[in-house]
């Protein structure tokens, strides 16, 4: 075990866990911030998505000794009120069936506005490429993110 | 079928006056568990303390600023019953939908009917009694307010959570009227809506957990984190094998691991974290040895083949003289389909949370049965039921595979021998190859035409794993064809399978479908022509028992043709059809493929459905098109094989399901009967894969009977 600290949502976080334990679990049985969910632990499936310094990152595969100094958010940390307009979208194109990986979806998503504020049905397509949705939702998710960009 | 009518439901219950207790407590971080806890609140839409609300009964608690409570019975999968079952009970409660919030009900048998996600069920099978329940509350606060003024009750009337008395001017909200109200006997006899009259039911109402969802609030199993509870995950034995000998040591010195525990062939590991249980128990040192025969898909493949050869002594069904048919014929057509063993691959793997202490047990987590989890729990702890509390989470996925309560009993045992609350956390290998599949199977068809091209004759022989019946032997299309054979061979195996979504019908509809398409090609005829043909013989000429409603099915195809321009197609677009009765729901698809580059792609689906009333449109059209690209994903990528008692796949490196770019665009259509409504959660998969297949014949030339289609390297 070691220390660490983390900068999540804005706030400080020292942890004490062993240096491979992957962000996902720093963030879910220490922290508590449990949003980001285990999937598939290879990132393969995108449950786990956050950004790290603004991009994407897969959680699952991500050591927390390689964090020093990153600046993590999470879904609990994209906006202050729940109001992101990607979360938003979400609620009026009411994309979720399940539920569980439209966390990792608004996080995919909410990168991918950030590099390309109206981006075009293929861009969604690729951007969104590595985040299975289990249920089918994905046409919904893409109009969700067109709305996003609507306002 | 009408439901049984559970009374005791609609009564005020003594023992469920602590329902607003537990307004408070949340069941994700609770520092102790609760004696007897019957509701969990997940959004609270704003703080009211406990005295506030008062219990009319079993689903209604009402507040005294008039806020509503409807308790949800029946556990969430992402099929929508959380919103679209409480809409239904609000509908005859006659409430302001922007007033109810919903509470998931715990197990209760006593208070509710079938809390069970499975089989498309809880809509149909709720539908009269949650009507009933919203009607009682109404009539129980109809009768307080017309004490209340001396008039009678018959002359009072609600709307929007207020009842009025039109004639002396006079109006009195819910939540004034709740506390006296709850303490009444309940109307044996209650008044329903006019469907007509319908202000919630029919329009759409996005999913009452929103806003948790997009925000990441702990909803799901995953998500429980307890004050003292540990972490657990187990090593499973392979299909045929047994647990020889464990060798801990290793697993022992990792920081965070507090315990090895060995039981019955499993080996769990309990500590501080899921990390460091994963890393205890990747550090375990296991020999297994050989219990029964280690099975392989190869020769399981071939025991099917060989049954496909062989008549059974008992059909399940036989019409006419097949025999004397099949020899008489003026042509023969005669195809296998075979599809591979699938996991379920719920995106939130198996997890559980057990505390099973001295005086009592608490289950809590994601699953499908509650009940089933309860009877099983009790059974292997030697303990009454009525010691057993179960509370349901929202569960990432369920598709069948959290019917079974496994992975429950895994908790609880691992609780009692660890004398602590754990959380049981599968891994998605553990998930993957930990068996519970859809059952890999085979099909044999064969139809018999006259010299006309008419359907004379009609046989089909399925051979499954663990399938004591692969066939629906009164669906279509028996009754529309004079001689008729349906046979079923049931090949046993150690690996283990079970209901998939829609089970049998997942790959029998799609098999059925492209094989009807190969008997009307045959037959010189159009597929959608040649199903209406039949149709009609089922209506005009039925031949023994009909287990359909054809006219509700037909239409559905004509439907379905109709808005796909199924006569009049455009160039360079070629269409499938493909129709499935299923869970009492009437489906038909329309696949819309185009030619790219040489390579045909599918680009949109049709579907027509017939499932009475809509109750929740935006949930239904999500079912809908959820369901399509579920069947369509399973039959292009899906494909688990087992070689000595191993699955081959265990991720989703190796294991592909449909992402984005994949997913067809969904035009859908319901038909509007006003009949009662139906389920929806499983009926629009089966149909999928056919259509696709038979769009991708017009095109290509190809017929695609073996799944995973994208084995054929047809489509771009």
């Amino acid at each position: 075990m070691a220390n660490f600290t983390l900068q999540v949502n804005g706030e400080q976080h020292q942890v004490t866990v062993s240096a491979d334990t992957p962000l996902l679990w720093v963030l879910r049985d220490t922290i508590g911030l449990v949003g980001t969910k285990y999937g598939c632990g290879i990132a393969q499936c995108g449950a786990c998505t956050v950004h790290i310094d603004g991009n994407p990152v897969r959680s699952c595969s991500m050591p927390v000794s390689s964090l020093k100094g990153k600046t993590i958010t999470t879904i609990e940390g994209l906006s202050n009120n729940g109001d992101h307009p990607l979360q938003l979208a979400w609620q009026e194109a009411d994309v979720p069936q399940c539920g569980y990986c439209q966390a990792g979806q608004i996080m995919s998503a909410a990168a991918l506005l950030k590099e390309n504020p109206n981006p075009s049905d293929e861009d969604i397509d690729i951007a969104m490429r590595g985040n299975i949705c289990r249920c089918g939702t994905y046409n919904r998710i893409r109009k969700a993110i067109h709305l996003a960009v609507k306002g | 079928m009408t439901p049984t009518y559970n009374r005791r439901s609609f009564l005020k219950t003594s023992s469920l006056a602590g329902g607003g207790l537990l307004l408070g407590f949340n069941l994700f971080n609770a520092c102790t568990s609760p004696t007897n806890p019957n509701a969990v609140t997940t959004i609270p839409k704003k703080e009211l303390f406990p005295e506030d609300w008062s219990d009319i009964n079993a689903f209604v608690k009402i507040a005294t600023d008039g806020s509503v409570t409807i308790m949800s019975p029946n556990p969430e999968i992402g099929q929508g019953v959380k919103t679209s079952m409480p809409m239904i009970v609000a509908e005859e409660l006659d409430v302001d939908w922007v007033n109810v919030r919903v509470e998931q009900a715990a197990l209760n048998t006593d208070w509710y009917e079938r809390q069970v996600a499975g089989g498309s069920q809880s809509i149909r099978q709720g539908w009269e009694s949650l009507r009933k329940a919203g009607a009682t509350a109404r009539q129980m606060l109809i009768e307080t307010a017309a004490k209340q003024w001396e008039v009678t009750a018959s002359e009072c009337t609600t709307e929007n959570g207020t009842v009025y008395h039109k004639a002396s001017n006079k109006s009195i909200g819910y939540g004034e009227l709740a506390a006296i109200a709850s303490t009444m006997e309940a109307p044996t006899e209650v008044v329903l809506k006019d469907p007509k009259d319908f202000k919630i039911i029919g329009h759409s109402h996005p999913n009452i957990d929103n806003p948790a969802i997009v925000t990441g609030k702990p909803l799901f199993g995953i998500d429980i984190q307890r004050e003292g509870m540990l972490y657990a995950m187990a090593v499973r034995p392979p299909f045929g094998k047994k647990l020889k000998s464990v060798d801990d040591m290793a697993a022992k010195a990792i920081e965070g691991v507090k315990e090895v525990i060995t039981f019955g062939d499993k080996v769990a590991v309990v500590g501080n974290s899921t990390w460091n249980v994963k890393k205890g128990r990747d550090a375990l040192v296991i020999e297994w040895e050989i219990a029964e025969a280690l099975e392989s898909s190869e020769s399981q493949d071939a025991a099917m083949l060989e049954l496909l050869k062989k008549p059974t002594k008992e059909p399940k069904r036989k019409d006419g003289n097949p025999d004397k048919a099949f020899k008489e014929a003026a042509q023969v057509v005669e195809a296998i389909y075979e599809c591979p063993f699938l996991p379920h691959n719920t995106l939130e793997p198996m997890n559980y949370f057990a505390h099973v202490r001295e005086d009592g047990v608490e289950l809590l987590g994601p699953n499908q049965v509650p009940n089933w989890a309860r009877g099983d729990v009790a059974k292997m702890l030697e303990i009454e039921e009525s010691k057993i509390t179960v509370q349901m989470t929202r569960m990432g996925g369920g598709f069948g595979r959290r019917l079974y309560p496994d992975f429950v009993k895994e908790a609880a045992e691992i609780s009692k021998l660890a004398k602590a609350p754990i959380k049981l956390q599968w891994t998605r290998e553990d998930d993957m190859q930990g068996g519970m599949y859809r059952p890999a199977c085979k099909y044999l068809f064969r139809a018999a035409l006259d010299e006309n091209g008419n359907m004379i004759g009609y046989h089909i022989r399925g051979a499954g794993i663990n399938m004591d019946n692969t066939v629906r032997e009164n669906n279509f299309p028996a009754a529309s064809v004079p001689h008729y054979l349906a046979e079923t061979h049931n090949l046993k195996s150690n690996v283990t399978t079970a209901a998939w979504r829609a089970p049998v019908a997942n790959f029998l509809a799609s098999a059925e479908q492209s094989f009807i398409d190969e008997v009307a090609l045959a037959a010189k005829k159009d597929p959608v022509a040649f199903r209406l043909e039949l149709f009609d013989n089922a209506l005009n000429t039925p031949v023994g028992e009909v287990g359909y409603d054809v006219a509700r099915f037909k239409k559905t195809v004509e439907l379905a043709a109709e808005k796909s321009n199924w006569n009049n197609k455009a160039e360079n677009v070629y269409l499938g059809m493909s129709a499935y009765y299923s869970h009492n729901s009437y489906v038909a698809e329309v696949a819309e493929v185009v030619m790219i580059d040489g390579s045909p792609k599918l680009q949109k689906v049709y579907c027509a459905t017939d499932c009475g009333i809509v109750v929740n449109p935006t949930g239904a059209e999500n079912q809908v098109e959820g369901g399509i690209i579920d069947g369509i994903g399973h039959a292009m990528y899906g494909k688990l094989t087992i070689k000595d008692g191993e699955a081959q796949q265990n991720n989703f490196h190796n294991y592909r399901l449909i992402r984005m770019g994949e997913a067809p665009k969904v035009e859908m259509f319901f038909v509007d009967n006003g009949e009662s409504p139906t389920g929806l959660g499983e009926p629009t998969l089966p149909p999928a894969a056919g259509a696709l297949a038979n769009a991708v014949f017009q095109a290509t030339g190809k017929r695609m009977t073996k799944q995973p289609f994208s084995d054929f390297k047809v489509l771009g």
